[in-house]
């Protein structure tokens, strides 16, 4: 599908990738043309990949937050089989802005949750920009409960500006329920894989994040505060944004780099936006792996696993 | 006994009333002036309202634990530099500053002291370093100190003060939160208490991580306990937010906190608990 918004530097990339695409919807037909198609959609890519290599952290900010990219529940349309939605955190409420459920990855029962922005005005009001409240939290602690029970493995999916701030979030612990999210996540003798498809935001983001294994898109993000907040905080203006994301170092090859991340799943040309069912299967085959890789754990294996895993994320001098 | 409603207290406010030459201080509850013994012989604590002032960790040490004696752990960890990062001053820079002006290497102290003769393994967050926020080096002392506890069969009991995570240590002081609650995890497997006591502010990723999972969470009266800072709210919801948000007594009416215990109780109500949490025969 082709993204209606364009941010004025993917433009070129953008009609690149969309000419490719219209020719190969005129040739759908004719099979002679397809080596000649599959040639060009190579060098497309490469230009691509070119045009991006160059992109700014701040782009990159800007990228992981397109309102073409798809969320988390375009994810489960197209890696997930027999989806069951679970709501509601059995308290409160149900938080829109956290889905959640059980569902089949490759055929093998598991438990998702994600962050979930809406698409449009509408979608976003109920979603609440993907910015949950303690209730979407202490839904995805049922879910972690449910999964360590069942031993399921759990894939989460990473998607969100940070859990939202406001009064109703306060009055009902916004930090307990994260914090409970953590323990929970430590606990869990099942597998649990994340993976950042977006917005990275803090400790919202976190409470989905303790994993054994962390995935993060090309363009997807991962930060301790926004860089609009970390540059109002330090220069008093939020429009400095662009060179506070620099100096956080929070796009995915940096998170590698640190050591945050374990993998980074590469985007389809021009990003994750301009084609959601290839960046699906690129998803899914990076979940596919990470699974393998800790099957061979056992519960406790798991447990362990985890632990060293963000033991040993910091940098002292001892 | 009932608390009348306050204006915050300040981390610098001891400073800053100072009139003359540190002679007389003026009491941010009641606005008194008072000889600055009147508060230091009372743990910082208003004579006349009851308003708590910030007390520093030396403080701390010997309001609760027996002789103010600490046998620090792991008090030779240094912060670095991972991201190479400034904001004007370098983060080296601030570091250096912050080490001067507090005498502390970094925003906790850690270790081991007797709290009314309960062997316990202590933290306590130190505000005047970089706001107690939580870079490597706090996660990493909390983190071993909810290990070392474990290994020696020790309760914790945690006193936290901090504006959160430490922003020039970028992702990697969010990835404290994690590190600290894993350990803390096996503490509760260990079936060890975990007393957390939270002071004035505690906020963001501290918060959002081990301080508001106590056995017990005690809060001293008036702190500043949230996820989010209140400007932060404010510019989010585009209005004011209503007297007493997020204040301890907030917390503790809407369940979050176990007691608001003021701080000259503070010593009675911990001991109290951990004799029950650990079924010790009472010692008087």
């Amino acid at each position: 599908m082709a993204a209606a918004f364009v941010l004025p530097f993917e433009k070129p990339v953008v009609e690149l990738v969309s000419r490719v695409r219209e020719l190969r919807e005129l040739a759908r037909a004719d099979t002679a043309l397809e080596p000649e198609l599959r040639r060009l959609e190579d060098k497309a890519a490469k230009l691509a990949r070119e045009l991006f290599a160059e992109l700014s952290p701040w782009q990159k900010v800007q990228l992981s937050r397109h309102p073409g990219r798809p969320y988390s529940l375009d994810y489960f349309d197209r890696i997930l089989t027999d989806f069951v939605e679970l709501h509601g955190d059995r308290t409160f409420g149900d938080d829109a802005a956290i889905v959640a459920g059980l569902a089949r990855f490759q055929g093998r029962p598991v438990v998702v949750v994600g962050h979930q922005k809406g698409r449009g005005a509408k979608d976003n009001v109920k979603r609440n920009f993907g910015m949950p409240h303690p209730e979407g939290y202490r839904k995805a602690l049922r879910m972690y409960g449910m999964a360590s029970r069942f031993e399921l493995p759990i894939l989460t999916f990473i998607d969100t500006p940070g859990a939202y701030p406001g009064i109703g979030a306060e009055e009902r612990g916004q930090s307990e329920a994260i914090g409970a999210c953590l323990a929970a996540m430590a606990r869990a003798p099942v597998p649990i894989i994340a993976t950042i498809l977006g917005e990275g935001g803090s400790g919202g983001a976190l409470a989905l994040g303790m994993a054994n294994r962390v995935l993060v898109l090309e363009y997807g993000t991962y930060s301790v505060i926004s860089p609009e907040g970390c540059a109002s905080i330090l220069w008093k203006d939020g429009s400095k944004a662009d060179e506070a994301a620099a100096r956080m170092k929070m796009t995915a090859q940096d998170l590698l780099r640190l050591g945050v991340v374990d993998r980074i799943v590469d985007e389809p040309p021009g990003g994750a936006h301009q084609d959601h069912d290839a960046s699906a299967r690129h998803v899914e085959r990076a979940i596919a792996a990470a699974l393998r890789e800790l099957d061979i754990l056992g519960p406790q294996g798991l447990v362990e696993d985890r632990y060293r895993r963000f033991r040993k994320l910091g940098a002292f001098v001892a | 006994m009932p608390w009348p409603e306050k204006k915050s207290p300040e981390g610098d406010a001891a400073e800053k009333k100072t009139l003359g030459k540190g002679v007389f201080r003026k009491c941010d509850g009641c606005g008194e002036t008072m000889p600055s013994e009147a508060f230091s012989a009372n743990f910082e604590v208003c004579p006349q309202c009851g308003q708590h002032h910030k007390l520093a960790a030396g403080g701390w040490r010997a309001l609760l634990l027996d002789d103010g004696a600490l046998d620090e752990w792991d008090a030779h960890l240094e912060p670095t530099d991972p991201l190479e990062f400034a904001d004007g001053k370098t983060y080296p820079e601030r570091i250096a500053a912050a080490q001067k002006s507090s005498h502390a290497r970094e925003a906790i102290e850690v270790g081991r002291g007797s709290l009314d003769g309960h062997a316990i393994a202590w933290g306590s967050f130190l505000f005047a370093f970089m706001g107690g926020s939580m870079g490597s080096v706090v996660g990493e002392k909390i983190a071993r100190l909810f290990e070392r506890a474990t290994a020696e069969r020790l309760p914790v009991v945690l006193l936290q003060a901090s504006g959160g995570a430490r922003m020039q240590e970028g992702i990697l002081s969010l990835m404290q939160m994690a590190k600290t609650v894993g350990a803390l995890e096996r503490l509760k497997d260990a079936r060890l208490p975990f007393v957390s006591v939270l002071l004035h502010p505690t906020t963001g990723g501290v918060a959002a991580s081990f301080a508001l999972l106590g056995d017990v969470n005690l809060a001293e009266p008036g702190a500043l306990i949230g996820f989010a800072g209140p400007r932060v709210i404010e510019q989010t919801i585009r209005q004011k937010l209503p007297e007493g948000f997020q204040r301890s007594e907030f917390l503790l009416s809407h369940g979050m906190v176990d007691a608001i215990v003021s701080r000259l109780a503070m010593r009675r109500t911990i001991a109290t608990v951990l004799g029950h949490l650990t079924k010790t025969s009472k010692a008087d």
